[in-house]
């Protein structure tokens, strides 16, 4: 049986530009023309003030490890030990990842450690954006 | 304390407790219904408002011959029940129904009834976009996430989870429908088969069958029934995020503090009033978060106190003293479980029971710090 590969997100309207933009290798966020909030993950009005003039910002690709939990468990794609990550963008929003190039052990995962985008091509629609510690190959 | 809200006049769990392979989950639903019916020496024909999570309360009227004239189906995972206490409360005093039965049933373990795990969200939700890719699917690699993050924040090591296990295990030995009695040191707990780091499994909840049900009246109808009634007389209920990666601050959950926030000021009581408290467990993590949240403790502060043996049994403040859903029962939707527990000490009639308990509060979480819900109740009336 052929090994089963991540769950895979289906597309929608409103996050279409993010997922464009990890093919093209681009962190894509969204920010808020009317307060300048910087948020994710996607939609077509502002969390905060509610405004309905957005725009798609590039974010710089840097970030920081928010928390994890090293999971024991299997996941469709995933052979544990891996790391289920939070990391805290630079921009400010933080998002759901793996952190790749560097063993899944408490000892090589600190928290607020420096760390940047990268991704990991799937599929022709879909790159998953993962994050490695910055200076690691 | 304030005026009553509500009373409960009926209250059991189903007749078996852990693995149930000759019921279904729809059978677990009317098994603890019936029991809090002939608790409350009534029928479910006499009951006219339904809420249920985990299935159709159109199901399961149909299914206990029930034509109600009031149902709440919300579902928010393991706290829905105590919502829809307090959503009860305003529907009696409202006039739109008198009795409401409040049911939980779950095949957790048998999984009869009930669609099988995995569950994997939504692709085309949030969640299923951007976590499920990255292996947040099931509760242990999801609700565990953000507990690094508090640990490091206060200075703490996982021994302040392993501590939670150690006094919750104290309770379940004193309960016989606790699935783990066996007594542990925070050193056998740490060692354990781990699950999700920091986690090992005796900090995470089991899966079981079983189920609850509650019986409701306004205060006022009280003695009409045959029990020593339990009063509600704080309710709260608040929502944060289906997604834990966008949970505002790892080491604090929002819906936690403004649901706790809005029960003890609805019941005027503070906390020295409080005799007994339970907060729903499906991991160790929840008591200390609860703690800290409900205003129990300072922040970084409920291990020490948990440690101390402020919750175990004898303690000041005794928490989870059915054992906890680490340690006594855990169906998926474990909010009921706390709920009963509650209302066998406002009773007397626990198995551990609290000597001379007046105050006892609820507090459920649904999903991973998704919603909040909190009761207060007492048994003075």
């Amino acid at each position: 049986m052929k090994p089963q590969g991540r769950l895979m997100p289906k597309i929608t309207p409103e996050t279409s530009h993010f997922w464009q933009g990890c093919k093209e290798g681009k962190l894509r966020l969204q920010r808020c023309d009317a307060c300048a909030h910087t948020y994710f993950p996607p939609r077509p009005f502002c969390p905060v003030c509610a405004h309905d003039r957005v725009s798609v910002v590039v974010a710089s690709g840097r970030a920081r490890l928010y928390s994890y939990a090293i999971s024991h468990i299997p996941a469709p794609g995933l052979e544990p030990p891996f790391a289920v990550a939070v990391v805290t963008l630079d921009e400010g929003p933080r998002m759901m990842t793996n952190i790749t190039g560097c063993p899944q052990e408490p000892g090589f995962l600190a928290l607020d450690m420096p760390l940047r985008v990268t991704f990991l091509d799937l599929s022709d629609e879909v790159a998953l954006p993962l994050f490695t510690p910055e200076g690691a190959a | 304390m304030t005026k009553a809200l509500l009373a409960v006049v009926g209250a059991a769990e189903t007749t078996q407790m852990g693995t149930i392979p000759n019921l279904s989950q729809i059978g677990l639903q009317a098994d603890a219904a019936l029991n809090a019916c002939r608790d409350a020496g009534i029928t479910p024909q006499q009951v006219d408002g339904l809420a249920l999570a985990g299935g159709n309360p159109v199901d399961l009227a149909q299914y206990l011959g029930m034509a109600p004239a009031w149902v709440d189906g919300t579902p928010v995972g393991g706290c829905s029940f105590l919502m829809h206490v307090r959503h009860a409360a305003a529907a009696i005093r409202a006039g739109y129904c008198q009795t409401v039965l409040v049911v939980h049933g779950e095949s957790g373990r048998s999984r009869i009834g009930k669609p099988p795990p995995p569950f994997t969200p939504d692709p085309t939700s949030l969640a299923g976009q951007f976590e499920a890719p990255f292996g947040g699917i099931v509760p242990p690699t999801m609700f565990t996430v953000p507990v690094l993050r508090y640990l490091h924040t206060h200075g703490l090591t996982p021994a302040a989870l392993a501590e939670v296990v150690v006094a919750q295990r104290r309770w379940a030995a004193l309960n016989p429908r606790a699935k783990f009695k066996e007594q542990l040191t925070v050193d056998q707990v740490l060692a354990d088969r781990p699950i999700a780091w920091p986690f090992t499994l005796p900090m995470c909840c089991p899966q079981t069958d079983g189920g609850g049900a509650l019986v409701l009246v306004s205060p006022e109808r009280a003695r009409d029934f045959p029990g020593r009634p339990v009063f509600v007389i704080g309710t709260g209920e608040a929502t944060e995020t289906g997604m834990i990666s966008q949970m505002v601050d790892f080491t604090t959950s929002r819906a936690f503090r403004a649901s706790g926030r809005a029960a003890f000021d609805q019941a005027g009581i503070s906390h020295s009033d409080v005799d007994h408290l339970m907060i729903y467990d499906a991991f160790a993590h929840l008591p200390l978060y609860g703690l800290e949240d409900l205003g129990f403790c300072a922040p970084g502060e409920a291990a020490g106190y948990i440690a101390a043996g402020h919750t175990s049994p004898g303690g000041r403040l005794p928490v989870n003293t059915n054992g906890g859903g680490i340690a006594y029962m855990h169906s998926g939707m474990y909010g009921m479980y706390v709920m009963q527990e509650c209302v066998r000490q406002m009773r007397g009639i626990a198995p551990a029971q609290v000597p001379g308990a007046r105050v006892s509060v609820a507090h459920g979480v649904g999903g991973m710090f998704g919603a909040a819900a909190t009761l207060v109740f007492t048994n003075e009336g």
